[in-house]
């Protein structure tokens, strides 16, 4: 009897540990190794557009970021009661209502910004990064756990996007949001506010994130 | 006078604001399935095929919803109509035309409610189409993405027999292409009004 008690109370010690060591896990993995954007290349669709400066890719970033974890909570805390055959019809739903109240925030808030980002803030619904988390972690694991992964995937989907606007806006237009930072006589890049730019530096981001990957791989490895 | 206006918003869609490489719409699918010609063609197909019945849908959601006044729903809604009227026609087709079901069914189900997809009613409805030119948008649209997509498999064929960096292969390098091919695209802007 004492002893069953006693190993139950190591065990559910053991569990918590992992628990809180699995956590911090989700929390890293969204913002290197499993990064969104540079190493899944998911939900890329309609946030692109709008990272022609620092200021909209940031508001882009929050308000995915925003969405992904609110209805990552919402929908791993009532995972029993989704029946599994509808589930990604209910997943869609519960999105699109984040997404409708994000949208009308910004509106109310910042109506300037909501022009530039134009009917690209409602498409956050389709992101595939969003439902992809929704699908493997919140709709199985515990509130907990999925607020963490969801914050971890929406910080690196922020930070990725944030390097992104940054990068195109210095090069673009000397400036990053709104404060000139290159030397005067700079001539802006225009390309780089042209879609094709938006192509090649995520290009750019992604060669670099690899590199430095890997050779924090290899030296990990030396170690 | 109008037939010009149309075919304006035709190429507008199709070349000048492709929506793959001026919007970025529909990027997942673009680097998924590009890498062979004839799955390209087929997806292409079935994209087009699916945004005329999104922009169908969302015309008469549209209305149905401003007679209502509850615009605020316009979202929520055209997902959940395109979706099934997607699954409709899916087992429609099924029926009626086995051989189009074999060229399209497969990615059917996948693109009920791709990005570009919706892109395409959410930017009628802001615009202010009316039925002829939505469906003639969401043509150009389609076969934009069509075209935009068979490109890239044809230079991706091709670039399996290139020498490409370790590093840069995958995604990398076809974002590169597809800047290229984005930047190649900007020469036709100046055709067709901007809308």
């Amino acid at each position: 009897m004492e002893n069953s008690g006693v190993t139950s109370v190591a065990e559910s010690r053991l569990t918590a540990d992992a628990e809180a060591e699995s956590g911090a896990r989700h929390l890293r993995a969204g913002l290197w190794r499993e990064n969104p954007i540079l190493v899944q290349a998911l939900g890329m669709c309609p946030t692109l557009a709008v990272s022609n400066t620092a200021t909209n890719a940031l508001t882009m970033g929050l308000a995915t970021a925003s969405v992904l974890l609110a209805s990552a909570l919402v929908i791993s805390s009532l995972r029993r009661f989704i029946p599994r055959q509808v589930r990604l019809a209910c997943f869609v739903m519960v999105i699109a209502t984040f997404v409708t109240l994000t949208d009308m925030l910004i509106e109310a808030f910042a109506l300037n910004l909501h022009r530039n980002l134009g009917a690209f803030l409602p498409l956050i619904v389709v992101n595939c990064m969003i439902l992809s988390r929704i699908e493997i972690m919140a709709s199985r694991q515990p509130p907990q756990v999925a607020a963490l992964d969801a914050l971890g995937m929406g910080g690196g989907f922020l930070l990725a996007l944030l390097a992104l606007g940054s990068l195109r806006e210095l090069l673009g237009q000397g400036t990053v949001f709104g404060v000139p930072l290159m030397p005067a006589g700079f001539e802006p890049w225009q390309v780089m506010q042209l879609p094709g730019g938006g192509f090649f530096s995520l290009a750019a981001l992604v060669l670099g994130f690899s590199a430095l990957d890997r050779w924090w791989r290899r030296a990990e490895v030396a170690r | 006078m109008i037939d010009s206006e149309l075919w304006a918003l035709f190429l507008n869609a199709t070349l000048v604001n492709n929506f793959v490489l001026a919007y970025f719409l529909g990027i997942c699918p673009f680097l998924g399935v590009s890498g062979r010609l004839e799955s390209a063609g087929r997806m292409g197909l079935a994209v087009t095929f699916v945004m005329l019945v999104a922009s169908l849908c969302a015309f008469a959601l549209n209305r149905l919803l401003v007679m209502i006044n509850a615009e605020y729903l316009a979202l929520i809604s055209y997902i959940v109509v395109i979706a099934s009227a997607v699954q409709l026609v899916e087992m429609f087709v099924r029926k009626t035309s086995p051989a189009l079901f074999q060229a399209l069914g497969i990615f059917l189900p996948l693109i009920t409610t791709n990005c570009a997809i919706l892109a395409v009613a959410l930017f009628q409805t802001q615009r202010g189409y009316g039925l002829l030119e939505g469906v003639v948008f969401a043509l150009g649209a389609g076969l934009g993405f069509t075209l935009a997509l068979v490109l890239m498999a044809g230079i991706r064929e091709r670039l399996r027999l290139a020498d490409v960096p370790d590093m840069a292969q995958g995604v990398a390098i076809t974002l590169v292409l597809a800047g290229i091919l984005s930047l190649a695209f900007m020469g036709f802007a100046g055709i067709g009004a901007s809308t």
